[in-house]
Parts: C-alpha cells; structure tokens; sequence
C-alpha cells in the first residue's frame, strides 16, 4: 500500500520509494524507507496530503504519494 | 582591521535571515549575483577590535544536490576556492524543530572539508517544546561547534561571535564517511584526483558544474578503469547518499536529543484547522487579500496627501528664492516634480510589503500554497505558482525571480507568462488617480468605500486573466517531464518585528532607487521636451498668442493670457508633436494626445505616467495645482466634456490592466528564459489584447 490508502491520522513506516519518479528534495526533507510519516487530519482535504514525515511537515499531491509505499504502525505499537 | 567571509547556509524557513539580521543589523546591502537574479545579501558585522566579518546570506537550500537555480549559487560558491566570497568559515543555521532534516546539509558542507559551524536558532523554544539536546555530546558526533541562538529574543550572538572568530581551531574532518555507498566508484575517484577533495569532485559530476581547472568530463574521462554512472545511475547513487547521511544522523541525535512527544502540538492543529478548511481557509484569504487593498488605499491616504502638498510648495519655493531662468525652471517643473512622484507611492509600497512579509514570516503563505494547489493544478500551475503571483502584485521582477523555486520547467515558464497580468504596484499609482477622478466616493451599504471595491475588482481581473491565460498556455504548450509538488508547511510563528522592518526598508528602497531612477530621468527629458519646440510656433508663441488676441478683439485678464500661451507652447513642443503623431491611434479608446504620450512614457515604468501629466500640465501654468485638479479640469478635444470621465476612465484602467508595459519586467524575463522568444510574444500580445479590450470598454460606455 501507498500513502495515498492512508487514513486521516494514520500512522506508518515507509518500505520503499520508487526511485525514479520521486524527487531528491522529498528524500532529502526526511522522506526515506524507514521513516514514521503520519497523515495530518484537516478537513478531510485528500490532494494535497498533509503530512508529518520523520517530524517534518509537507504537503505532497497525490499522485507523488502512490510512489511512496508504506507498511502500517498499529497504534499501540508506538514508541519514542 | 582584518576581516574574514562568513557564508550563512541552511534550509527554508529557519530562521536563517533572522540570524543574518542579528549579525549585521541594518549593517547590510541587497543585491544580485552578476548575470543572474538570484538575490544577494551580505552584511557586515563586528567581530571584535580586530576583527570583522563580511557575512553573506545565501539562498535557502535542503542540500547541496542543486534543483533550482537558489540551490546551485550556493553550492557554486562552497565548491569555487577562486569566488571573493569564499568562505573562510560556513555557519549551519537550523531551527530547533528540524534539526535532523537541517542536520543532512550540514553533513554536507563538512565534508567538503571547510570549518562549520552549527547556530541552531529558535532556542529558546525548546523548554515549550519539550527538547533536550546534550550539546556536548552532540559537538563530539558532528566534529564541530555549537551555538545555541535565539533571533527572537536576540540570546547567544556573543557564543556565535566568539566562534566565528575563532574558526582557525574548528575540525575541518568530515563527521559522515559516505563513500561506502559505492566503495569501488569513489576509489577510483581519488586515484584519479589524490589532491582533491572527494566529496568536491561527487558534487562537481552531480550537479555538473565546471571550474577551469575542473569539470565533469576530466573527471570522468582521467583513468581508464573509471566507468562514467548513467544519469539514473547518478541519481540513484544521490539517493543512497542521503540515505547514508540520515542513518548517521539518526544514530547521532538519538544519544544526544530527547524530544517529549506529548509537548504542544495545538497551535498548528488549531490554526490550520482554521486556516486551511475547504470553506473557511479561501474565505479568510479573501478576507485578507481584501483587507490589504483597503488599507493600501485608505491608510496611506493621509500621507500621500501629505507629500503631495510637500513637493508642490518646494516646487513653489523654488522659483520664488531662485533667480528665474532655465535652470530654475529645470529644477522647479521638471526635478522636483519627479521626485515627488516617485515618494508619493512609498507609503503603498511600505504598506503592501508590510502585508506580504507577515504573511511570509507567519507561515501563512505556506498554507495558501497549501490552498490553492488544487486550483492552481487545473491551470497548470502549482500552489507555488501563488507565491510569484501574490508576489507580483508588488513587482513582477522580483515575482518573476521567484518563480525560480517551481522546479519544473514548463510550470515556472507559464508563471513567468503571466505573471505581468497581476496588478503590481507600478500600477496602483495609475489605478488610484483615476479612480479617484472617475468613482464616486461614497459606500456601499455604509461601509464598503466604491473606490476601493474597484481597485480590489481590478487586483481580482488581474488575476484572474492571469490563471485564465495560464490555463490557456497549459493547453497549448507541449506536455514535458511529470510535475511534482512538495511544500514544507512550517510551524506559525509571531512575525519578528526587525525583519519586518527590513523587509519592508529593503524593497521600498529598491522601488525609490530602482525604479525612481528610470522615473526621474524620464521625468526630465520629458521636461526637456515640453520645454523646448521645433519651430517659431513655439519659440514665438507669445507673439502668436497676442496676435490672435488681438485679432479677434478679446479682453482677457492676464492670468487667462498666459494660459493661452503655456497651453499653445505645449501644442507645439516637441512633445506636443509627438503626442499629436498618435492621436489616431488612442483616440477610438478615449485618450486625447497628452494621455498617449503618458501611455507611451509608461513603458520605462507604469507610474510614469502620472509623473508624465504632471510635468505636461504644470509646464507653463504660473500656480502649482495638484495633479488630480488639474486632470479634472481637462475636456476631452472632440466629444467635449470632461476628458476623465466614466468611460475613458475605465477604458484607461483596463489598459493598463492589460498591456504589457514595463520594460524592466521584459528585460528580467529574457534573463530568466534566455531568450527574446518570450518576452516579445508577452508584448505583442498583452498589448494587443488590452488595447482591443480598451477599444470596446470605451465605445460601449461612451
């Protein structure tokens, strides 16, 4: 799954992005395999998503998420 | 006094230009790197009795991988040993928040082997945001020196001083070893170049810059077992950089920093909740953009009057102390009432950059690019398309330089486009004194000022045929490389007061100095030529005038002669001339020859054109009238009636709506695309179209 099958205020780690349609500066904000990004709640608006990634926040349209692939944090997994 | 280069780095939306200010104060000068537009600022600030330092503020950059020409001046000059400015020490400026995002840059710049510094500003947020850094520990990571600093509350300078000082003992070691993201590749490298530094020579094939002595293809060609990488090899190996640097930082601040979670996270969720709702968040940006158009109409009434009133009695005194004569004159009607037509829109200008720099300084532009990205898709723009554009209601020039952030090429090409069609403040001076002459002013409903709701009506048209022309070049040009959009949306902050000011001084001197320069001159030879004619007409108007007075047996007072003759003299100036060759031509849009004259000068600058019907009304007339009165009292040669009514009035406003008249704007878009192409089609077209426009607004409302 992408970010983009993300929930409002869902939790997840980032496993892989696809390298050639994402751009450096995305990587370089903090958005790599590895990384918690959460998806921000705000008004239910879905293109741009809000995000928190490796607590940096940015927006990013929606086609750019479906490059970016995820595994979800089950809640009560979380920690520092 | 010995002074060293002290070169400021850092991401976006650290603060980074705060602690510039704190540095230097108002101890600092704008400028441009030679050749391009990239904004240059540098400083200077004392260091000790020995010692200063000549800072320099560079661009706001992620990394050193070059994606937008900001970036590529800043890592030009880290990698040019021969560039005056080269850094004897970089000074790192992070925020407190991002220090791991902030820390990847830094990695960076260590590793090219110069002496850095780490400022990390906003320090005195980290008791409310639940932040604890082990600076110690964390110095011994990174191999470097800390200063924790504060611009807000102006804590920590002196320990930052103290340090640039004393930069001869800092490491130059790098702290991040990357070469093991393809060990066999920058082996090879260093065989190649054993004198060089490593990381140098992956930064110089990266981004493909070239210095003499070092370029890309030497590199790559020098030894034989050196395999040059494919482009998507390159930017697959970028990608492990960074990957590697993040690791190693990673690991570094999580000995060194603890962060509790649970720390306020309210204000950005209450107030984006707000500000970015789908129905609120436009609705308040309305409201804003609103509020901005009274105030610069309302508030700065009062001085503008002021000023107005000033120059005119100068003007006056001038020729009752100094002995009559052309060079009087020279000064009286010509100088003097072009500079007061250039300090007339100071308070505007103050104004509205006041507006726009609160806005940036808040965070709030981030959400508006936030907003509007949607909308901005459709037209084939990006929310980032907003910034230029709300940019351009002060200037296209600088709303055209910064566009230079939109990474894609096509998307920042048709920004460029249209940016001319968002009402700039050149043009306001035009908007306002027609207006006032042709609107009523009354409210509506009580309290909405008619005036001011048409100069907000043409802020909105402006825009709007600038996403409109937008949408249509988005249809026309040929689709390139695949868009992409990524806006980092910072936390909201309390503007600081000093870079508000800054700002605010900074632009409004470079419209006095900038653009006054190019009014004032026109303003003269403009004198020049409404003061001098071609033939006897002119030079013996007097003589001409009397005679006809004579003739058809008049009694005039003498106040009423005189009219007669300044206004026969202008007729045969050589201006008078000149405006009389066009007439033809803005006749059917309502203008008589004095107005195609200012519409003409208008092209050194829109806000010419009220200095122009300043000068054309005043030479000759014995009292200072304001110009306002002055252009009131003209009657339109063939209709007759007032020349400035309701339908010349709205015929001039959609003109200069329209038309592409401002050749500075045309010369920094060749700059910027590299070629004439543009800016001549921008020309031709925008002035055929607002002259068409012009054309039928006037003859139905005749």
């Amino acid at each position: 799954m992408s970010i983009a099958d993300l929930k409002s205020g869902q939790k997840a780690i980032i496993t892989d992005i696809s390298a050639l349609t994402i751009p450096l500066k995305l990587l370089e904000m903090g958005c790599l395999p590895g990384s918690e990004v959460e998806v921000i709640k705000i008004n239910k608006i879905k293109d741009p998503l809000y995000l928190n990634i490796n607590e940096t926040y940015l927006a990013i349209r929606l086609e750019t998420a479906r490059d970016i692939l995820v595994t979800t944090l089950n809640t009560s997994d979380e920690t520092n | 006094m010995r002074q060293i280069n002290v070169a400021l780095v850092g991401n976006p939306n650290t603060g980074k230009t705060s602690v510039f200010n704190s540095l230097t104060g108002l101890n600092q000068k704008v400028g441009n790197y030679p050749g391009i537009t990239v904004e240059k600022k540098e400083g200077v600030c004392k260091l000790s009795r020995m010692l200063k330092a000549h800072i320099l503020d560079l661009p706001g950059t992620y990394s050193l991988n070059a994606s937008s020409l900001d970036e590529d001046v800043a890592i030009k000059l880290l990698l040019n040993k021969n560039d005056k400015d080269y850094p004897d020490v970089v000074v790192v400026v992070s925020d407190i928040e991002n220090l791991k995002r902030n820390l990847l840059l830094f990695t960076q710049i260590k590793d090219l082997g110069l002496p850095t510094i780490l400022a990390i500003n906003m320090a005195d947020r980290m008791e409310k945001k639940g932040i604890r850094i082990d600076i110690e520990a964390l110095e011994a990571k990174l191999n470097t020196k800390i200063a924790l600093v504060s611009a807000r509350k102006n804590l920590g300078f002196d320990k930052l001083k103290e340090l640039i000082s004393n930069y001869k003992m800092l490491s130059t070691e790098s702290c991040c070893e990357i070469t093991h993201i393809d060990s066999a590749y920058f082996e090879n490298l260093e065989k190649a170049y054993p004198n060089q530094n490593i990381y140098k020579l992956w930064l110089i094939i990266n981004n493909d810059v070239n210095f003499g002595d070092l370029n890309r293809n030497p590199i790559e060609n020098k030894t034989q077992d050196f395999t040059p990488k494919s482009k998507s090899e390159l930017k697959h190996l970028q990608q492990k950089e960074v990957i590697a640097r993040y690791l190693f930082i990673n690991k570094s601040l999580k000995a060194t920093l603890t962060k509790d979670i649970n720390a306020a996270k309210g204000l950005r969720a209450s107030l984006d909740r707000l500000l970015i709702h789908k129905f609120w968040g436009y609705f308040i940006f309305a409201l804003i953009l609103l509020l901005i158009f009274q105030a610069i109409y309302n508030w700065s009434a009062f001085p503008m009057d002021l000023i107005d009133l000033g120059f005119a009695n100068l003007s006056e005194l001038t020729k009752q102390h100094l002995p009559d004569g052309q060079f009087t004159r020279l000064i009286a009607e010509g100088i003097i009432p072009g500079i007061g037509g250039i300090v007339i829109f100071v308070p505007q200008i103050a104004l509205l950059f006041l507006f726009i720099s609160l806005l940036e300084e808040s965070g709030y532009m981030s959400r508006v690019v936030f907003l509007t990205d949607r909308i901005m898709k459709k037209f084939g723009l990006s929310g980032k398309s907003i910034v230029p554009l709300v940019s351009g209601t002060a200037c296209a020039i600088p709303a055209v330089m910064a566009s230079r952030n939109i990474e894609n090429w096509k998307e920042r090409l048709i920004t460029i486009l249209v940016i001319p069609f968002t009402t700039c403040s050149a043009r306001l001076p035009v908007y306002l004194i027609i207006i006032s002459l042709v609107i009523p002013d009354e409210n509506l409903l009580g309290f909405l000022n008619y005036q001011g709701l048409v100069l907000f009506f043409l802020y909105f048209l402006g825009f709007g045929m600038a996403l409109f022309s937008a949408w249509l070049l988005h249809l026309i040009m040929k689709n390139s490389k695949k868009t992409y959009f990524v806006i980092e949306m910072p936390d909201y902050k309390l503007p600081i007061f000093k870079n508000v000011v800054i700002t605010v001084v900074d632009k409004t001197k470079s419209f006095v100095f900038g653009a006054g320069k190019i009014i004032l001159a026109i303003s003269i030879i403009l004198w020049v030529l409404a003061s001098y004619g071609p033939n006897e007409k002119f030079s013996k108007a007097e003589q001409i005038v009397n005679e006809e007075i004579t003739a058809e047996n008049l009694t005039l007072s003498a106040e009423e002669v005189n009219t007669k003759i300044a206004s026969h003299k202008l007729r045969y100036s050589y201006i008078g001339y000149m405006g009389k060759a066009i007439e033809p031509v803005v006749q059917p849009l309502g203008y008589d020859w004095k107005i195609g004259i200012a519409v003409i000068t208008s092209f050194a600058a829109r806000e010419v054109f009220v200095g122009t019907l300043a000068t054309i009304y005043s030479v000759g007339s014995e009292n200072e009238e304001t110009i306002k009165q002055r252009m009131s009292k003209e009657v339109n040669p063939v209709i007759g009636g007032k020349l400035f009514n309701f339908a010349s009035g709205i015929s001039l406003l959609l003109f200069y709506a329209f038309a592409m008249q401002c050749m500075s704007t045309l010369a920094v878009v060749k700059r910027e695309t590299n070629t004439w192409k543009w800016p001549i089609l921008q020309l031709v077209i925008m002035s055929a179209f607002a002259y068409v426009v012009s054309l039928i607004a006037f003859q139905l409302l005749k």
